[in-house]
């Protein structure tokens, strides 16, 4: 059983770690983040439906097609959700993303359909691990989810075009005077970051079903995970995910499910309340 | 006079003009994931009115049909119920596939004194809530008797011993809960565990790695179509086969699609299936519907078949109960030949369900289409 709800624990961890890697992109470059996250991992998996079942491109190609409207999409919340409020130093964004993310699910709900649709099932076929049955498909989850981290990491630590994303967060005006094109910048972290839960929503498609509204407990679990995480570190953020994912599982695997979200939530309180920075993140310095 | 020709009496107390149409207000899921199932209650019931009109509707007065979406959930059921009572002023309110939605206008229609009839949601306190004066009736299963079905169906059919209970997380869940154990109870029996989950979970493996572990050697499921999907895809990935036991919840959407090749294995409840050969009121509603509705060309587009034959039989009793009323002699409903079964004296004033556990055709998903089971490979 402990092997079991692991397994499950670590599928659905890395996909609130994705999630929640979104959360990071854009705070790491401009604090601000789309609190509709969840509604762009919807996006992912209704576009890679559409493009695969109804106008019947292959596989890859429509998870291409899906993978690439996702990250305009972020353009779009960037620019008409974030940028028009962020640069008159209001906080509205916070309820211009929930509010584009709202648009976007009845959008799809009067466009893709009122009813869930199945997505077609890839990497079928199982294995034997300890005992137990596993799928291709529980397996291909955690190791994307954790490639992408290691990839985002990489990049942010070795990359130049790494190395201006994170230099805008510190001191816009100087990234400025560098060169770096900090609107670009930031626009291409709201890219990233749709692009990610686009990601996501592509990767937990064939385990659930696509539909509107797939995505709205998905985001929520996946702030509370960024928080948890300490929303600073991509390595942090994604292993907060697994954590929460694991803990789910365990917890309904050893307690009932009964308990899943009173005790999830619970140690979610309990963690940040010894630690306000969250698992895995850092207090901001104030330089005086 | 009864209770329940009290409250059909009400119908006739009706003020208004006899030009003006007799409102039939539904309340009942039109999107999300049961809006197949929602237009099958939708088709029934228009079906019938079609019927009734045109055999003159009621005293002259024509019915009409009046639909609002509940969304599946229980306050927009409740917004839904207030407008088409009071404002609309619906002469009877027929409900939807919701439990909880169900239950949350239970109240209301007692407390209004307009009747409620619920031609799906199976939830035992809908009917059994408790009123002094109740109005809520209902021609579809009851939880109750469902659950003794579905053991008495495992037991005989799968020779199971030791089963457990796979249940959603809400009123309709827990109904059965209370129903699957005082079935097991009266046979000496335990379940092997009770589990829950909810609605949107996309992974029910702890639950069901919980009723492994306990010895199940079948599971008894309880859900809608999405949630009863999660749990076989959940066994699939687990890789374990046991017998899947269901109330009629993977009735009400594109099951197979949903939950994948395993669906034809979940063995589950209905009350009616236009598959086989038809009484005569079969043929007659089944060459109405496919008049009505060009997307109908075979029973087994006649989905979910269970909306559509409660809500024609619920439309047609009503009418019998309005027409019963206008006489003003306080009579009884009496036989009336159904789609599901002949009709005798169907509500007394202990009993408001007309659907027994006589009246249930057990049956599965084969390529997409609900048969009883064994009728095809």
């Amino acid at each position: 059983m402990l092997a079991s709800a692991i397994l499950t624990g670590l599928g659905l961890g890395s996909m609130y770690g994705l999630l929640a890697l979104g959360f990071y992109v854009t705070y790491s470059v401009s604090s601000t983040v789309n609190f509709a996250q969840g509604s762009s991992m919807m996006l992912g998996a209704v576009f890679a439906y559409a493009f695969s079942v109804r106008f019947g491109l292959p596989l890859a190609a429509a998870v291409a097609v899906a993978l690439a409207l996702c990250a305009l999409y972020g353009l779009l919340v960037g620019a008409i959700a974030v940028r028009p409020f962020a640069r008159r130093g209001s906080n509205a964004w916070l309820m211009a993303t929930v509010a584009l993310g709202i648009v976007a699910d009845n959008v799809v709900l009067f466009t893709f359909g009122k009813e869930p649709r199945g997505f077609p099932m890839v990497f079928s076929g199982s294995l034997q691990i300890a005992g137990i049955n596993v799928s291709y498909l529980q397996l291909a989850i955690p190791a994307v989810g954790l490639s992408l981290a290691a990839a985002l990491h990489v990049f942010s630590r070795r990359f130049i075009q790494g190395k201006a994303l994170l230099a805008v967060v510190q001191n816009p005006d100087a990234a400025r005077l560098m060169g770096i094109n900090v609107p670009r910048v930031v626009a291409a972290s709201y890219a990233a970051s749709t692009l990610l839960a686009g990601v996501a929503g592509i990767m937990i498609a064939p385990l659930s079903n696509v539909h509107s509204d797939m995505g709205t407990l998905f985001g929520l679990k996946a702030f509370a995970v960024a928080i948890l995480g300490g929303i600073t570190s991509a390595w942090g953020v994604m292993l907060a995910g697994l954590i929460f994912g694991v803990a789910e599982a365990l917890i309904t695997a050893f307690l009932g499910s009964a308990y899943t979200q009173i005790l999830s939530f619970t140690l979610v309180i309990v963690a940040l309340a010894i630690m306000p920075d969250g698992l895995f993140g850092r207090a901001a310095v104030k330089k005086v | 006079m009864s209770r329940v020709l009290l409250a059909f009496a009400l119908f006739v107390s009706l003020s208004a003009s006899a030009q003006e149409s007799v409102k039939i207000g539904l309340i009942t899921a039109l999107s999300g994931q049961s809006a197949r199932a929602g237009e099958a209650i939708t088709r029934g019931l228009q079906v019938a009115i079609d019927e009734l009109n045109a055999k003159g509707g009621l005293l002259g007065r024509k019915f009409e049909l009046v639909r609002r979406d509940d969304e599946a959930t229980p306050a927009k059921g409740v917004i839904a119920a207030r407008e088409l009572l009071f404002r609309e002023k619906v002469t009877v309110l027929f409900g939807g596939l919701d439990t909880p939605v169900s239950i949350a206008i239970v109240p209301i229609v007692n407390e209004a004194k307009i009747p409620f009839m619920g031609p799906w949601a199976a939830g035992t306190p809908i009917t059994k809530n408790g009123a002094k004066d109740n109005y809520v009736f209902r021609v579809s299963a009851v939880d109750e008797i469902v659950d003794k079905a579905m053991l008495q169906y495992a037991q005989r059919t799968f020779n199971a011993k030791n089963c457990g209970m796979i249940l959603v997380n809400n009123p309709w869940g827990e109904s059965n809960e209370k129903g699957l154990t005082a079935a097991l109870s009266a046979k000496g029996l335990k379940a092997a565990g009770i589990e829950k989950f909810e609605g949107n979970d996309v992974d029910v493996v702890p639950q069901l790695t919980r009723l492994k572990a306990a010895g199940a050697d079948c599971l008894f499921l309880v859900g809608n179509v999405g949630p009863s999907a999660q749990v076989v895809k959940s066994l699939d990935r687990m890789g374990w086969k046991p017998p899947v036991v269901s109330h009629w919840g993977p009735a009400g959407g594109r099951f197979t699609e949903l939950a994948g090749p395993s669906a034809k294995d979940v063995h589950f409840i209905q009350t009616y299936s236009f598959f086989g050969k038809q009484s005569p009121v079969g043929t007659k509603v089944m060459k109405a519907l496919m008049a009505k509705y060009p997307d109908i060309k075979s029973p087994g587009d006649i989905t979910p078949a269970v909306g559509v034959a409660n809500a024609y039989d619920a439309m047609m009793l009503t009418a019998l109960a309005i027409q019963a009323a206008g006489k003003l002699d306080g009579t009884a409903i009496g036989k009336h030949e159904g789609l599901i079964k002949s009709y005798n004296k169907p509500f007394t004033p202990e009993v408001h369900d007309a659907v027994n556990e006589n009246d249930y055709v057990w049956t599965q998903f084969i390529d997409n289409q609900i048969v009883p089971v064994g009728m095809k490979k």
